[in-house]
């Protein structure tokens, strides 16, 4: 499904991305791990298509096609999500303006039609329900003053809303508590099919035991630097990097 | 002489010329006003860059086209209301035309509650000349703004409207003026308006221009809004790019009262819109709103001086504009807080979007404060949309056309939801929907204009 093959990428001329090599297929879960400042985010970015950062050398293909010459909406139509690590706050657009338009722009990618009113308020519904979000949060503007945990729900309900092929999770863990992580981790859970794929980017093995990783890979510097199987996570929480770097 | 002196000594020399026939459709109370206008214009002249308050909007040079006048109200084109509508049909309202500033008759007004008077300056001389006479340009008078002279000393029609104590109107009022002229023109339209105390009313303006000459619409409206009234203000700008408009609102404020006023400046070629508010009265509260949108080579400038002349009294603004290619644009607020006035609340937002950077504005607040017990803030903003923003709808799959046009309705529509009519609050929503997305170039519900 994806083909990352040496990726290298700058951002105002700094090289963060120092040739990343990695393979998904349908139906798998990759966990990608890795101290702050590693590139784990820039690697999302670049995936979803942010041109704040220049891809200087290496390829990516998604689903037989060269993902880096699609505009981000492209990627995402085609079916690509990413869970922002940091979910951007749009003061003024309701969560169902925003749902509607992203919603629309997919469908018509597929040559549909618009989604009637009634079809779009059930299926806001349905996926509201999946991950627990509350109805009074789909009424407000897209992220506005949702608390951390709040925004985190509020992508996996968008990626449900959504239904991708590829998912990228970047920390969606984080600032989640206890409850809200199983939640979310369910949602991921029932959102699984044989025939789509996640990207699981995690700090804590915590999350990896709701959401079984069939590969966990250590992204430092710029590079994946090993990759095992779900056990690594383990030995990672328990040892830290230190031991992989030297 | 000045190129701007030269300006306004064209006008000297049309009024001194045609005095008589300025004079003879007006009542004598119209006409009682013009030689302390004249006066006052003479000795003034436009404002030029060297008047703070017009720094970055050359207002002489609206005035320079060799501008017809419509003395006598003949100069509309013929059939000038046949297939027309206005851009904002069907809401409930007690609907006047003003053609070139001319009160238009044929639609005489039936319904309007008792007591309630609604006509033109002549026929306000004729039945109500000393009720109009105890307000006519006794706000206008004080000012230091020239272009306010000029239209006294020129005016000869517009609307009166006058709602008298208790009487509360549950339909606005529709305004709708249209200029429409086979030559270059100059309108000088007047409004007085009273809400007497414990009245309530609303007025909706439309200005739509017919032809496709250049017209400078130079127009004065004085309110006064007496104790415990209420008043509602929308002023809907859409026009073509060959219109200046100069408009100076009076509005003055007894105790206890409330004024709403909204100015949503669609489409104009340049846009002065002055708004002078006097809290007069305790416990008086004025929310002035406005919202503009521009391009090509438009220019627009909100100034508004708010005057808190007595204790407890409150005010909010809030001003928002787009502005796109290399259109301009200016915000001046004022606000004046007397010695006496204390316990003064007055709070201030500009906030601008410029979508290219050839666009630009400039925006600054004025604050005269003499009181010590007074909550005041101002802020202004003038910034591109944002890049994040517009990442994370694209990563949801969303164009970045579409992107771009959801943040502006987000914000222009912080300003549009103040709107308290809500039949006009859509029907905006919508306007500004097609603006933004370029299909209204022009001004809608006209067929002539380019
Ligand atoms: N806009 C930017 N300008 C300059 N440097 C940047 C920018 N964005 C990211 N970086 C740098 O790129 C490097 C990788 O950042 P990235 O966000 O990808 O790390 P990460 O692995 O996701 O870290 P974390 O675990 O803290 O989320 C960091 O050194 C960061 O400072
Ligand atoms: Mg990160």
């Amino acid at each position: 499904m994806l083909k990352i093959k040496d990726l290298h990428a700058n951002i105002d001329g700094k090289e963060i991305l120092r040739g990343i090599n990695l393979e998904v297929n349908p139906g798998e879960i990759h966990a990608i791990m890795g101290p702050n400042g590693s590139g784990k985010s820039t690697l999302s970015s670049v995936l979803a298509g942010n041109d704040k950062f220049e891809v200087t050398k290496g390829k990516v293909e998604f689903n037989g096609v060269d993902l880096l010459e699609m505009a981000a909406e492209e990627r995402s139509r085609e079916g690509i999500f990413l869970s922002f690590q940091y979910p951007v706050e749009i003061p003024g657009v309701s969560m169902v303006n925003f749902m509607r338009t992203a919603v629309n722009a997919h469908r018509a990618h597929r040559g549909e039609d618009p989604i009637s009113a009634s079809d779009f308020l059930r299926l806001m519904r349905e996926k509201k329900n999946l991950v627990e979000l509350d109805s009074k949060l789909a009424n407000r503007a897209v992220n506005e003053g949702f608390s951390g945990g709040e925004k985190k729900r509020n992508e996996i309900f968008q990626m449900a809303m959504l239904e991708p092929k590829l998912s990228i999770l970047d920390e969606t863990d984080s600032g989640l508590d206890i409850d809200a992580l199983r939640i979310v981790a369910n949602g991921v859970n029932k959102l699984k099919t044989p025939e789509n794929a996640s990207i699981v980017i995690t700090h804590y093995q915590r999350l990896l035991d709701y959401i079984v990783p069939d590969f966990v890979h250590v992204l430092y510097k710029g590079r994946i630097i090993k990759t095992a199987g779900k056990e690594l996570a383990l030995e990672l929480e328990e040892k830290g990097y230190d031991w992989i770097i030297k | 002489m000045s190129e701007d002196k030269n300006i306004a000594q064209d006008y000297i020399d049309i009024f001194n010329d045609h005095r008589a026939t300025i004079e003879h459709s007006c009542g004598k109370e119209v006409n009682a006003q013009r030689e302390a206008a004249y006066k006052l214009f003479a000795e003034a002249g436009f404002p030029d860059s060297k008047d703070e308050d017009y720094r970055y909007t050359k207002v002489a040079s609206y005035f320079s086209d060799n501008y017809g006048l419509d003395l006598a109200g003949k100069t509309a084109v013929a059939d000038t209301l046949k297939g027309f509508s206005c851009s904002v049909p069907d809401i409930d309202a007690h609907t006047i035309y003003l053609i070139n500033g001319w009160y238009y008759t044929e639609s005489a007004i039936k319904d309007l509650p008792e007591g309630v008077i609604l006509c033109s300056f002549s026929e306000a001389s004729k039945k109500h000349p000393e009720l109009f006479a105890k307000y006519y340009n006794q706000k206008a008078k004080e000012s230091s703004d020239s272009t306010v002279h000029l239209n006294t000393m020129l005016a000869q029609d517009g609307i009166f409207f006058y709602v008298p104590k208790n009487v509360q109107m549950n339909k606005p009022v529709q305004l709708i003026n249209v200029l429409s002229a086979n030559v270059d023109m100059l309108s000088s339209q007047r409004s007085l308006i009273i809400v007497e105390d414990f009245a309530k009313a609303q007025i909706l303006i439309c200005d739509h221009t017919l032809t496709n000459h250049s017209f400078t619409a130079n127009h004065v409206r004085e309110i006064f809004v007496g104790n415990n009234a209420f008043f509602e203000y929308y002023l809907i700008e859409n026009q073509h790019n060959k219109v200046n408009q100069v408009i100076s609102s009076f509005i003055h404020q007894e105790a206890n009262s409330n004024v709403h006023s909204s100015v949503v400046t669609l489409h104009n070629g340049n846009t002065r819109n002055n708004t002078f508010v006097t809290l007069a009265g305790e416990n008086s509260n004025s929310e002035l709103y406005g919202m503009a949108i521009t391009d090509k080579q438009q220019h627009l400038d909100n100034f508004t001086e708010i005057d808190h002349a007595v204790p407890n009294c409150t005010s909010t603004e809030l001003f928002k504009n787009v502005l796109d290619d290399t259109s301009t644009g200016a915000f001046k607020g004022r606000i004046i807080v007397r010695p006496d006035a204390q316990r003064t609340e007055a709070y201030q937002t500009n906030k601008n979007i410029c979508l290219t950077p050839h666009a630009y504005i400039n925006t600054r607040p004025q604050l005269e404060i003499y009181a010590d017990d007074v909550k005041c803030s101002h802020g202004a903003t003038v910034g591109q949309l944002d890049e994040e923003a517009l990442f994370y709808m694209q990563a949801r799959g969303i164009s970045p056309e579409e992107a771009r046009m959801l943040l502006m309705f987000a914000f222009t529509h912080e300003v549009i939801d103040q709107v308290r009519l809500e039949s006009l609050k859509e029907r905006l929503k919508t306007l500004v929907e097609k603006r933004l997305r370029g299909e209204i170039s022009k001004c809608t519900g006209c067929a002539m204009c380019g």
